[in-house]
């Protein structure tokens, strides 16, 4: 059994694309051995498949590969027996086929067929060498790797080949970056494969400045991660992000009482800019402190990837983290720490400059000045978006209102009013990242009053559905109006996503409404959303330039327009108790066909759902519901009508009638008031009565009277207790 | 606290701006690239500059570096701002086709202007580039020095619209960024541009460009005549729109002479273009561009510098 290594030596490949390619090379190594039987599965060793990255490479190390496949043997079945053989002499026909199963004429065999006898042969099939699979098969596997964005470094055209070979003649391969060098190996010796015209070979690179030029020597496949270590690459990216997440700790700890900020995503970040990954502290003057935190750690973290420090008390401190891909001495950190405090130094400038430039014109005063930033070419400037929003915000104001919930109204249509206006604010243009977030702050020490200031600085949370909700009544609200105008504004204009295409980030934004509506307490429907800004999509643009105005009116309820963005929005709702609350298909789908209008119910109808369905008694009911959805379809399917249920015949069909009459008021009485699991285990002490009636009585019963009741009778049970859930829907077990 | 970090010295003998223009200079002129002198008309950035925009496009080899000021009016500060400038320099570099060893020779560059990379940290972090009026774009990494974009390093996979065969690198230098790194100078504006190989004295990037920095913020920024601009602007367009017409004509008229096509002045049409280009960055910086506007006029520069290109790129097949 060998040892089998591949590397794919690459200039730096973007962080953001590693993890995963990384991932897909190692399942389509993984699955290439299984395919082609090469993995020893069933040896006590067994295999594994083993990945590695760093910005320089992508490498798979897979352990338990078997030098060749086994042979394999096929039974053929040729001409009959009597055309074959002729007085126990081989006729030509006997001869071919010998020939074509690869055996001796003497080597065939009589089979008995159902047809009679035939010619067989056992033809024995060599497998095929681990080397010549892996040559033929694996740069193929390499190529089909998904990225983001690919590109040429080649010739477009310069692989033209004189031999007039069609599959090369086309273009050159296209990859994240250019493939500089390929490293495969089985255990010592070279596997002869190209990828992307480089050959491989047994030498690799290490570290640009810590090991230079010159090539690495990989003396065998499993000594690949030592081999690499000594030229200064850790290419485990597990490993490495320890030594980061250490380093950091250690660094900090230089600092009394300091800590760094936890940043999962930074941290995966610099993990996959680094191939030997150390850390150091920098400083910044204590001024700049005055700048809020928000802009110090935007600055810090997006536009020089530096973890913030805080105090004992969770301050940020004037200093930073930055992780380098190189290891210097004191001397060179000390260098190395000065560029960096530099650079800061200068991005800091810039923003309190911007900051105080900014205040020149408070937001109030820049109302107007939307009119020249564009929101979308066909609908108008963020003026007419900030217009609609207001219509928007009002109606579910009022809703929300009506309904008992109370919030400060005056100070949500100062912050739908102002929301925008950041637009034009140059810390704003330096980092736009920060939009929302700015303008809040500026409301806030422009003493708008801190509810204003809130909601323009949540209006963009959550910006994915692990981030936290607007924590005011008027921040969501201001939320949720501002995205369902966008949302029903785009569909108007024919922007609606399609497959994997989502430009405008539609499906974010209704993510957020949907998870605004489940996790806070405001007292709106999904309906409800859909209906405050229906009239406002009748007010078109005014803006000139807008083409198609009609396109846009979402006009009367029932309009295909309407249909069009409850599908969506229940979508993003299935999604939500899908993906992100994690209930199980089967829940979510019987949930949402009793409702999805109301998200906080169906979450809690979900959860009783969920706790309900161990249980033996329901798992039984749950097979009743599917039973009758297909007895009442197939019914239909024949024309059969329902007739009055009073007819049914037999006690079974009694008492189940009377379990209907005595547990729907029940039911739907623990409905009415939420409680779903009292509502579940009544349903479910139908499940002795249900199940005698299908043992014993025949729905569709001959007798078209009988047949009637019968059917009223199951279409009661389904119209009657199908209300939290449709039980049809759930999978058994 | 922030303890006092005794500045270390990067490099005490600083070389000064013009000693690393001429040290990169040579660099690739030893490595068989043409030296060219800066463009002469106003451009944004080296990209746009024919030396580069035009010679990447169709089949011939061809190296080439420049330094070139690029004019970016929008970005202005009346020479206030340490870090800001309306015009920089780029030394810009086109390898086309690209040796395998493109980033390597690149690091080797660094170090020909005395940047030694032992002592400093240096990331290639994705940065793709894109020219969307001259229908141009890339991919590749923005090179980082301690904390420091220097570099734009740029694959090119189309320009004017046309797929490239073969592929060219592009690396752009941002000289001023690198001369403020190596002389430890926290304003632009104190860089040693020169010095005196007899007193010693020093000539400072302030002495040789503040005035100019001042002069047109004031004048992007306050005075350009915007009706005359756009007389301007109109103008040079109209003349382009001719000779584009002309030479869609005649290129493709199979009847006329190799000779005819090959001296029609596509290099001067494409000037043109460019001039159109600068008015509109003037325009937008003297705000008087809005909104609705903006889209259309960047369609009718792109218009005149992808027209320009794909004749020129037929041009060159003739």
């Amino acid at each position: 059994m060998s040892d089998f290594l591949l590397e794919i030596g690459l200039e730096e490949v973007p962080a953001r694309m590693i993890a995963g390619a990384e991932a897909e090379l190692g399942r389509r190594v993984s699955d290439l051995l299984q395919r082609e039987r090469l993995l020893a599965v069933d040896t006590k060793v067994g295999a594994k498949v083993t990945t590695y990255s760093t910005p320089r490479r992508l490498a798979v190390l897979a352990e338990g590969v078997l030098a060749k496949q086994a042979d394999t043997e096929e039974q053929l079945t040729g001409p009959s027996w009597k055309v074959a053989f002729k007085d126990g002499a081989p006729t030509p026909a006997a001869q071919a086929f010998a020939k074509k199963a690869g055996v001796a004429v003497g080597d065939l065999k009589k089979v008995e067929t159902p047809k009679g006898e035939y010619a067989g042969a056992a033809a024995k099939r060599a497998g095929r060498t681990a080397n010549e699979i892996l040559a033929a098969e694996l740069p193929k596997e390499v190529l089909s790797i998904y990225w983001a964005k690919n590109m040429y470094w080649q010739s477009p055209a310069g692989h033209k080949s004189s031999g007039g070979d069609p599959v090369r003649s086309g273009k050159p391969e296209r990859f994240v970056r250019p493939v500089r060098w390929v490293v495969a190996l089985l255990d010592r010796s070279v596997v002869p494969l190209s990828v992307a015209g480089i050959a491989a070979g047994s030498a690799s690179r290490g570290h640009r400045v810590l090991w230079g030029e010159k090539p690495v020597a990989i003396p065998a496949a499993c000594a690949y991660k030592e081999a690499l270590r000594g030229a200064f690459v850790v290419v485990d990216v597990a490993e490495r992000r320890q030594i980061i997440r250490k380093a950091l700790d250690a660094t900090t700890r230089t600092v009394p009482g300091a800590r760094w900020r936890e940043d999962e995503p930074l941290v995966e970040t610099v993990t996959h800019l680094t191939e030997w990954p150390t850390v150091i502290l920098g400083n910044f003057d204590l001024e700049y402190l005055a700048l809020p935190e928000e802009v110090l750690v935007t600055v810090m973290r997006d536009h020089q990837k530096y973890f913030a420090v805080e105090n004992a008390e969770g301050k940020l401190a004037p200093h930073f983290l930055a992780v380098l891909n190189t290891e210097v001495d004191a001397q060179g950190a000390a260098i190395i720490r000065h560029g960096n405090e530099r650079v800061l130094r200068a991005r800091f400038k810039d923003a309190r400059f911007f900051w105080d430039v900014d205040q020149k014109t408070p937001l109030v005063a820049r109302v107007e000045s939307l009119q020249h930033v564009t929101f979308q070419k066909e609908l108008g400037s963020y003026y007419w978006k900030t217009e609609e929003n207001l219509r928007v915000a009002r109606n579910l104001a009022s809703l929300v209102k009506a309904k008992g919930t109370s919030f400060d109204e005056v100070a949500l249509v100062k912050a739908v009013e102002l929301a925008k206006t950041d637009l034009t604010a140059e810390l704003v243009k330096e980092f736009t990242e920060l939009q929302g977030i700015i303008g809040g702050l500026y409301a806030r020490a422009q003493g708008l009053g801190e509810h204003v200031a809130l909601a323009i600085y949540e209006q963009y949370t959550p910006a994915s559905t692990e981030d936290e909700i607007p924590a005011s009544v008027e921040g969501q609200l201001l939320g949720i109006a501002d995205r369902i105008q966008t949302i029903v504004a785009m569909f108007g204009i024919g922007n609606a996503p399609t497959g994997s295409k989502d430009p405008f980030a539609l499906r974010r934004a209704a993510n957020a409404i949907v998870k605004i509506l489940a996790e806070s307490q405001l007292p709106l429907t999904l309906g409800d959303v859909i209906d405050a800004s229906a009239d406002a999509t009748d007010h078109v643009p005014s803006h000139p330039g807008g083409k198609d105005k009609s396109a846009a009116r979402m006009g009367h309820p029932a309009s295909p327009k309407r249909a069009q963005v409850e599908e969506f929005l229940r979508e993003r709702l299935h999604f939500y108790l899908k993906d992100v609350r994690g209930f199980a298909y089967d829940v979510v789908n019987a949930v949402l066909a009793a409702g999805a209008d109301d998200v906080r119910d169906a979450i809690a109808r979900a959860q009783s759902l969920t706790t309900a369905r161990g249980s033996e008694d329901f798992v039984a009911v749950s097979a009743a519901f599917k039973r009758i959805k297909n007895i009442l379809r197939q019914a239909e399917e024949k024309g059969f009508v329902h007739g009055n249920w009073v007819n049914v015949k037999g006690p079974e069909a009694k008492n189940l009638r009377s379990a209907i009459l005595s547990l729907a008021d029940e039911v739907a009485r623990r409905r009415e008031q939420r409680k779903y699991a009292e509502a579940l285990a009544l349903i479910a002490t139908l499940r002795p009565t249900v199940d005698a009636f299908f043992d014993k009585v025949m729905v569709l019963d001959p007798d078209e009277e009988i047949r009637g009741a019968n059917l009223a009778l199951i279409a009661g049970v389904f119209s009657n207790f199908s209300t939290i859930a449709d039980f049809s829907e759930m999978v058994a077990g | 606290m922030p303890q006092a970090q005794p500045a270390p010295r990067v490099n005490p003998t600083s070389l000064t701006f013009q000693d690393l223009l001429f040290r990169l200079q040579a660099f690739w002129a030893e490595r068989g690239c043409v030296i060219q002198q800066p463009y002469d008309v106003e451009v944004g950035a080296g990209t746009m500059c024919p030396e580069t925009f035009l010679r990447v496009l169709g089949p011939k080899p061809h190296r080439v570096g420049y330094a070139q000021p690029s004019r970016r009016p929008a970005d202005g500060r009346y020479g206030e701002n340490p870090n800001r400038l309306f015009k920089h320099t780029q030394f810009q570099l086109v390898l086309k086709p690209p040796p395998a060893n493109v980033q390597e020779l690149y690091l080797e560059s660094l170090e020909a202007m005395g940047i030694g990379l032992k002592h400093h940290d240096l990331k290639f972090e994705e940065d793709n580039w894109e020219w969307p009026a001259g229908g141009a774009w890339g991919v590749g990494w923005q090179v980082m020095l301690d904390g420091l974009e220097i570099t734009q390093f740029t694959y090119f996979q189309q320009c004017g619209g046309l797929d490239l065969d073969p592929i060219s690198a592009e690396l752009t230098y941002g000289m001023e960024r690198i001369a403020q790194f190596l002389q430890d100078v926290d304003s632009i504006y104190d860089i040693v541009w020169a010095r005196d190989p007899q007193t010693g004295a020093a000539v400072t990037y302030g002495d040789v460009r503040l005035a100019e920095e001042l002069q047109f913020s004031v004048y992007n920024f306050e005075m350009a005549d915007v009706p005359r601009l756009w007389e301007h602007f109109n103008s040079y367009e109209a003349e382009a729109q001719v000779l584009l017409e002309k030479a869609g004509k005649l290129l493709n008229d199979e009847d006329a002479a190799q000779k005819e096509k090959r001296r029609f002045p596509l290099l001067p049409t494409y000037e043109l273009a460019l001039k159109c280009s600068n008015l509109f960055n003037i325009l937008d910086a003297r705000g008087a561009i809005s909104v609705t506007e903006r889209v259309g006029v960047i369609g009718r520069i792109r218009a005149l510098a992808v027209g320009a290109a794909k004749a020129w790129a037929e041009q060159q097949t003739e």
